[in-house]
């Protein structure tokens, strides 16, 4: 019983006013937790960063476009993870009716794009140009496609425009669109048993390049106004006739009131910036070690102590 | 109404509701086949874009008007930041020691399997305490405590305030018939409607997170509660009540000692039907913030961890299975009456042995980590190996072979074709075969409610996508008929079989929908099969159940009467046990169309172009009027099959006097 009355004490400690040590409220700081894994670490590599410093933290789990207007009301107090591609367009509605602010982006880039296991390319050797993709349509054809090749997009309300670029650039290919990022990798994982070749879209960092090695297909580079501007590109008639940015940004976003509120937090939170392989690193953790996300980000964080510390001062 | 006293003015022979049905078929065959011939005005083959009334943008300001005009927005946000909070922060400190009020450690699992053990002991004997006791041992040795507590904590708000509201209403609703009247259509509609579209208003209203996914999973659990309650109380015999107003009993005496009690069945099957709802709801709200073990499992299939997936999902159904077992033990077994002077000791045994259990194993938890807390490492979770077994056995060449050979078949012959079929037949055609189908079945009634609801659907300019709905809902209804039924019949011969065939229901209906998904996806690939194959899986639970009911149910003396008479078995099946069976076996047959309107929605996961894919995009934004309306055209239809059917199988049961 010894144990209850000591946590009965630390509760009770735990609401005495801690305001004498720090500025910044002894209210918890809200950190929104998605459903992939790099985020999910991410979020508690932050989490335990601020616990260090003495702030409250709490974790909510929060659908990856819904959680902008949950910051914009303060519900959740940050967003780790903001990719250009994905949530680029939530996160300008948001910045747009106010209560969110952009903290500044991580040193990581991200892209979106066609992407193909390795295996693909004994099949089709042109890879990873587009023309050879193009040239070797009939190796990805399905039942239901015909003699088309098939290409899986990412679900429509992603808004990948996959059909578009297929008809800007005279492909033959039929553009399927997957229901959810878990459809995309069962799809990828049943064609791994008989390493059939397959072309679907894929974005990183990403924790499937750990499990399947692969590229991106090489489309005509991005050039600005690719999406606007139906001149730009190699088909002077139609928009979206080039391939995705290759270094779109990752930002972080926070609401309005956290400088005012957590605002030693907020500075740490401005110089918080990670890359490309530590962000792999801490997927690698949970996807391929099996760590929980909890212990994933403490034994990243005894790894890489020499990259946090310096964000603390 | 008017239609109706129209109608019964006429001489009955004439204008029969199969006569009408009739009329109607031959008028849509003759207008489908005028749209083939392309002789028909577009105007009957799709309502033009410009009669759609902007229904969306209408809620919307509905919406708004009453979230901020009303401030009703204020009201839920105090009452989810303020009391709900408070009552899920209590039980998670509780049940996982989150830090918060009252305060106290988290509770060793073994102390909970201990208790669980006693209560299980305590309802139904040795098995039920074997199984309750398994169930959280296996929860605490795969790893799983910390996130199955997280659920269990909401569950723990949920289902008791579900049970309150439910009971409350329930008991309105038989005192007043107005109330009963009122809520009636409202409780249909929640029955029927998508549980996407409890999610979003959820959201809006009560703060995303835990709040939101509590209140979803009450609005969700409340509908049969409140069903049951108003059974329960119709039933209560005459001799009773009068006895209770015998003996001077005031209203609420009355209410309190004679009828709650006398309902106590029906109230307990509500609880159960409560129990068994929010634990479904509770996985599913994962989608709006819910931690625990489907938000658990959202995270697993989105890094494909099938293994570590398939787990969590046996994890819920061991879970579901106790909740469900033990509360129908509870429904059974009748209040225990001791004699006068037994010492409160005897009276109270199992409660005395499970708070000794509690304290003896949060005290061995205090000296023995392993007893309080078993991490991650030290679990027998076998995730990888799971994989690697579920990777080689899709790997088998004669299993590619055989599913490819299905998919193409299915595919390219069978469902593409059926869908552009639907797809081509003109919405007035259409809602004239639906109504034909209704009047046959169903009468007047239903027929006229079919043509209000399916002129509504049309109304709302989604008609493309609701047929697609449709088609997905049928093609899988039509082979878990070919499937389920000879199963059922077959399971029916003998007791033994009928008891494993309803345990593998139970298990295949309480196991997490979304897993189903990737299996299929892997292999039938992101096509209509895998749509048809996952709802399949769900809508022949109900089919299966019900055969099995109806035909174990058979008054033995039939059954007996054909034996003399010397009927084959086939015989008697045919002309004896499936006749009599036949209205049981229809309201399975609805339930598995209300089962696929379910399921169809969360299968736009796999990718579907149906009003699944538009709910689901919905969810991410605030678009609630979008929302309601996309929710409202799945309840219509679904509202639609079910009224003809019930109705249809009520009558059927009235004549055969069962």
């Amino acid at each position: 019983m010894n144990k209850f009355t000591t946590a009965l004490a630390t509760g009770v400690l735990a609401f005495a006013p801690v305001s004498a040590f720090a500025a910044d409220s002894s209210d918890p700081i809200v950190i929104p937790i998605h459903n992939w894994s790099s985020q999910i670490v991410m979020s508690n590599v932050v989490g335990q960063i601020f616990e260090e410093m003495g702030q409250n933290v709490e974790y909510v789990t929060t659908d990856s476009q819904a959680v902008y207007e949950s910051v914009r009301l303060g519900d959740v107090t940050l967003e780790l993870e903001v990719w250009e591609g994905a949530f680029g367009a939530s996160f300008r509605a948001a910045l747009e009716k106010g209560g969110i602010v952009d903290v500044g982006d991580h040193n990581a880039v991200t892209r979106e794009d066609w992407w193909y296991p390795m295996w693909t390319k004994d099949a089709c050797p042109g890879l990873p140009s587009w023309e050879a993709l193009n040239d070797c349509a009939d190796l990805f054809a399905t039942p239901e496609t015909g003699s088309k090749g098939r290409y899986l997009d990412g679900p429509v309300d992603w808004l990948k425009h996959g059909k578009e670029r297929v008809e800007a650039l005279g492909m033959n290919f039929e553009v399927i669109n997957a229901g959810s990022a878990a459809a995309l990798w069962a799809e990828i994982g049943a064609a791994e048993a008989d390493k059939r070749p397959v072309v679907v879209f894929n974005w990183t960092p990403n924790f499937a390049e750990a499990v399947w090695p692969g590229e991106f297909v090489e489309f005509p580079v991005w050039v600005d106004g690719c999406d606007k501007d139906a001149s730009v590109g190699p088909n002077p008639d139609a928009l979206y006739d080039c391939g995705n940015p290759a270094d779109g940004y990752l930002k972080k976003a926070a609401w309005d009131g956290m400088a005012d509120k957590w605002p030693t937090a907020y500075a740490v939170l401005e110089k918080i910036s990670f890359t490309n392989p530590q962000i792999a690193e801490m997927a690698r953790l949970v996807d391929i070690d099996e760590l929980e996300p909890e212990e994933a980000a403490a034994e990243w964080l005894d790894a890489n102590e020499a990259t946090w510390k310096t964000w603390l001062n | 109404m008017v239609a109706v006293t129209t109608h019964t003015a006429q001489p009955p022979s004439r204008l029969t509701p199969s006569f009408i049905a009739m009329c109607l078929f031959v008028i849509a065959l003759l207008l489908t086949v005028i749209q083939y011939v392309g002789l028909l005005p577009t105007l009957l083959y799709r309502l033009p874009e410009a009669w759609i009334p902007p229904f969306a943008a209408w809620l919307d300001v509905a919406f708004n008007f009453v979230r901020y005009d009303l401030a009703l927005e204020k009201v839920t946000r105090w009452f989810a930041e303020g009391p709900l909070q408070f009552m899920l922060d209590t039980t998670a400190n509780i049940l996982y020691g989150k830090r918060r009020w009252p305060n106290f450690e988290q509770v060793p699992w073994s102390a909970v399997a201990a208790v669980a053990a006693v209560l299980g002991y305590s309802l139904g004997g040795w098995r039920l305490a074997v199984l309750a006791g398994a169930t959280f041992i296996w929860t605490a040795l795969i790893g799983q405590w910390k996130i199955a507590m997280e659920t269990m904590s909401v569950l723990f708000v949920a289902a008791p305030l579900a049970f309150c509201l439910g009971l409350g209403l329930g008991i309105l609703a038989w005192k007043f018939s107005w109330v009963d009247r009122a809520i009636k259509p409202i409780l249909s509609v929640l029955q029927t409607l998508p549980f996407f579209t409890y999610l979003l208003p959820a959201v809006i209203f009560f703060k995303v997170g835990p709040t939101a996914g509590a209140v979803a999973t009450i609005i969700y659990a409340i509908p049969p509660m409140v069903l049951m309650t108003t059974l329960g109380l119709k039933k209560v015999p005459p001799e009773i009540v009068e006895a209770g107003k015998m003996s001077g009993c005031t209203r609420w005496q009355m209410l309190r000692h004679v009828y709650v009690p006398s309902a106590r069945t029906e109230i307990l099957v509500g609880v159960n039907q409560v129990i068994m709802l929010c634990l479904a709801m509770v996985v599913l709200t994962a989608f709006i913030g819910m931690p625990g073990l489907g938000a658990k499992l959202l995270a697993m299939m989105g890094s494909f961890k099938l293994g570590r997936s398939f787990e969590i999902g046996v994890t819920i159904v061991l879970l579901a299975v106790t909740l469900d077992r033990l509360s129908k033990a509870w429904v059974v077994k009748l209040p225990k009456h001791f004699e006068k002077d037994t010492p409160w000791w005897i009276r109270n045994k199992y409660l005395i042995i499970g708070l000794g259990a509690f304290v003896s194993f949060t005290v061995l938890g205090q000296f023995v980590e392993w007893f309080a807390e078993i991490g991650r490492r030290q679990s027998f979770s076998q995730g990888k190996e799971i994989d690697t077994a579920i990777k080689s056995f899709l790997a088998i060449d004669a299993i590619q072979n055989t599913t490819m050979a299905i998919r193409y078949v299915l595919n390219v012959w069978i469902l593409n074709p059926f869908r552009d079929f639907l797809l081509s037949i003109p919405t007035v055609a259409f809602i004239m075969l639906v109504v034909a189908g209704a009047l046959a079945l169903g009468g007047k009634r239903s027929g006229i409610y079919a043509a209000v609801f399916f002129s509504l659907v049309a109304l709302t300019g989604w008609w493309d996508r609701s047929v697609i709905t449709l088609y997905s809902v049928i093609s899988a209804v039509i082979l878990a008929v070919a499937i389920g039924l000879p199963i059922g019949i077959l399971a029916a011969r003998s007791k033994a079989w009928s008891e494993r065939v309803l345990l593998i229901c139970d298990t295949a209906q309480t196991f997490p929908s979304f897993i189903y998904l990737i299996p299929a996806i892997m292999l039938f690939g992101i096509t209509a099969t895998s749509v048809v194959m996952s709802i399949l899986i769900f809508a022949m639970v109900p089919l299966v159940r019900y055969t099995i009911e109806g035909l174990r149910n058979v008054p033995p003396e039939m059954t007996e009467a054909a034996d003399m008479s010397g009927a084959t078995r086939m015989q008697k099946l045919w002309n004896v046990q499936l006749p009599l069976a036949l209205p049981t076996m229809a309201v399975g047959f609805n339930q598995a169309i209300m089962f696929a309107f379910f399921m169809v929605i969360i299968a736009a996961f796999i990718g579907t172009q149906d009003l699944g894919q538009e709910l689901q995009k919905t969810l991410a934004g605030t678009n609630m009027g979008k929302n309601f309306v996309l929710g409202i055209c799945v309840s219509l239809m679904a509202l639609t099959f079910d009224m003809a059917i019930m109705t249809w199988a009520e009558t059927k049961k009235r004549a055969l006097g069962l």
